[in-house]
């Protein structure tokens, strides 16, 4: 850790003189490679809306944290998001309605509770900070925490990539192969769940999900394989991180969202190049 | 014109796939009942019927989808005769695979048979035995093309030579030329045809195309709900029973009758129980 602050304070400009900046760098560097690969498998699988539904229903994993009296609700927050991710998965393989409409329930249901229970006696405006969040104010122990999870997620992806690649492609065709696909997927959805839930406290619930889909977006417009779709994604994730960063400091805008604005503009500048 | 008219017995001569008192339920109700079959190796069945019959019902029992009652067993040839499930393979119809994900054949390849996780490449070993197996539909140009700039035909060779690698006992073929040109339809039924004569293959072929069928076809089963007709495709399309499901009039005599059935589905008519 002294050796990342020296390393980084010893670059120039002003920012990299503050310690809540190079631990801002740290934290970014360390999401972009999860948002990237995950961002790959939600935009395959068509999951982009299930992601936008588990971040916003992260309210209600605040909510319940808060009602049980923890100063600090991520815990409950990444245990109610992977019991949504859970329930969202069984009811997609159980129900004939389509998984749009089931999604959309759940979302507005859980944004609904949550609001209902944060708004009790007139105090959301404590709360509006998971809206935006704020990756200034990360602090040591939760990079530990954002590492631990990298590294676990990493893990997961890196062993079950090829299964998850034919699930996506076909489920019947990989079932045929011998893949357990209710629980790839189910295992999938959980880990997008955690990644999600856990970086709304610094990214905020109302741009978290562009930060997934938007990498993998662009990535798509120029590549002609899985492996540079996963490398293009890589380095957009990781271009609109830092580069969001430092404009969000200079310009003092929330980081969160000018990163997404970043990522959106990598994906536009790529949109000539998509062949079809 | 109408193809082989060879039919074996009753009983597994060589090896076979052996179907005893094979039925599915879906709730109360019975989708298919007391099926019988013997699937010959070497042998193109193709399975036909009206909508709503339980064609493609007995494809997903097969496939391990749904449960099944009854017996579903692979008998081997040879001094001693070996029981099992069979190893089926399966190709997919065209229309239901995602052609804008940036997936390559040989990341398809790569995610059959391979450990590691494909986005590092195609091994060595997966590499030459994917070639081989393309090699078998004339399709090793295309390991390095994306699926989404395959034709109709050149993807459903590919997804043929996917099932045959490793080799099935059975080999489920459902509707595989649903919007491929003519030209590619004729390609991969001619590959179907030479490649179970030279593997030995048992398959079968669940298709709306009555014309396209009978001229590949070595047997042809009239299914609803259970087995109506069972015998050469001459015989089974000149039935009383199959000419009043399909509504159309051809004698016997006829010898071109195969070239006047319609091309495509046409199946107005319900299956006869259902009417008054």
């Amino acid at each position: 850790m002294n050796l990342w602050h020296q390393l980084i304070g010893s670059l120039p400009g002003e920012w990299a003189q503050l310690e809540f900046m190079r631990l801002a760098l740290l934290a970014v560097l360390l999401a972009a490679p999860l948002y990237a690969v995950l961002g790959c498998l939600v935009v395959n699988s068509r999951m982009a809306f299930f992601s936008e539904a588990i971040g916003h229903a992260a309210l209600t994993g605040v909510a319940l944290g808060t009602l049980a009296g923890l100063a600090d609700p991520t815990p409950a927050v990444l245990l109610f998001s992977a019991l949504l991710a859970l329930v969202i998965a069984w009811l997609r393989r159980q129900s004939a309605v389509s998984s749009d409409t089931i999604i959309g329930l759940v979302m507005a249901g859980a944004v609904a509770l949550g609001v209902v229970l944060l708004s009790r006696g007139g105090g959301f405006n404590r709360y509006t900070h998971f809206l935006i969040g704020d990756i200034l104010t990360i602090a040591p122990g939760e990079l530990a925490r954002l590492a631990a999870l990298a590294l676990a997620t990493l893990l997961v992806w890196g062993l079950l990539f090829n299964k998850l690649f034919l699930a996506t492609l076909h489920p019947v065709l990989a079932r045929s192969r011998g893949v357990n696909v209710w629980a790839v997927e189910a295992l999938c959805s959980v880990v997008i769940a955690l990644v999600v839930a856990m970086s709304i406290a610094w990214i905020g619930l109302l741009v978290i999900n562009s930060l997934l889909i938007l990498p993998a977006a662009a990535a798509r417009n120029l590549a002609r394989s899985t492996a540079a779709h996963l490398a293009w994604a890589l380095l957009f994730s990781f271009l609109a991180g830092v580069a969001g960063l430092l404009i969000s400091f200079y310009a003092a805008t929330a980081t969160g969202a000018t990163i997404v604005l970043a990522a959106l503009l990598l994906f536009l500048l790529t949109l000539p190049f998509r062949r079809h | 014109m109408t193809g082989p008219t060879h039919h074996h017995p009753a009983s597994c001569g060589g090896c076979c796939t052996q179907l005893k008192h094979f039925g599915v339920r879906l709730g109360e109700a019975a989708v298919l009942e007391e099926i019988s079959l013997h699937v010959h190796c070497g042998e193109l069945t193709a399975i036909i019927g009206p909508n709503g019959a339980g064609k493609t019902t007995l494809l997903r029992a097969l496939l391990g989808e749904i449960p099944f009652q009854g017996e579903l067993q692979f008998v081997h040839s040879g001094s001693n005769q070996q029981f099992g499930r069979p190893r089926v393979g399966y190709v997919p119809q065209r229309m239901d695979l995602d052609f804008s994900a940036p997936a390559t054949v040989s990341d398809l390849f790569a995610s059959v048979s391979q450990r590691q996780p494909l986005w590092l490449g195609l091994g060595r070993r997966a590499r030459t035995e994917a070639l081989c197996a393309l090699e078998m539909v004339e399709g090793q140009h295309l390991l390095g093309k994306t699926l989404g700039a395959l034709s109709g035909g050149e993807l459903q060779r590919v997804l043929l030579a996917l099932a045959l690698h490793p080799l099935p006992d059975l080999l489920l073929l459902d509707e595989p030329v649903s919007g491929v040109d003519q030209a590619g339809m004729e390609l991969f039924y001619r590959m179907v045809s030479q490649l179970r004569r030279n593997l030995d293959l048992s398959i079968l072929l669940v298709s709306h195309d009555l014309a396209a069928v009978a001229r590949v076809a070595d047997r042809m089963i009239f299914l609803n709900r259970r087995v109506l007709a069972d015998g050469t495709p001459a015989e089974v399309l000149t039935s009383p029973l199959v000419k009043q499901v399909f509504g159309m009039e051809f004698s016997e005599a006829e010898p071109g009758f195969v070239s006047r059935l319609p091309a495509h589905d046409s199946c107005p008519l319900p299956p006869p129980e259902a009417r008054p």
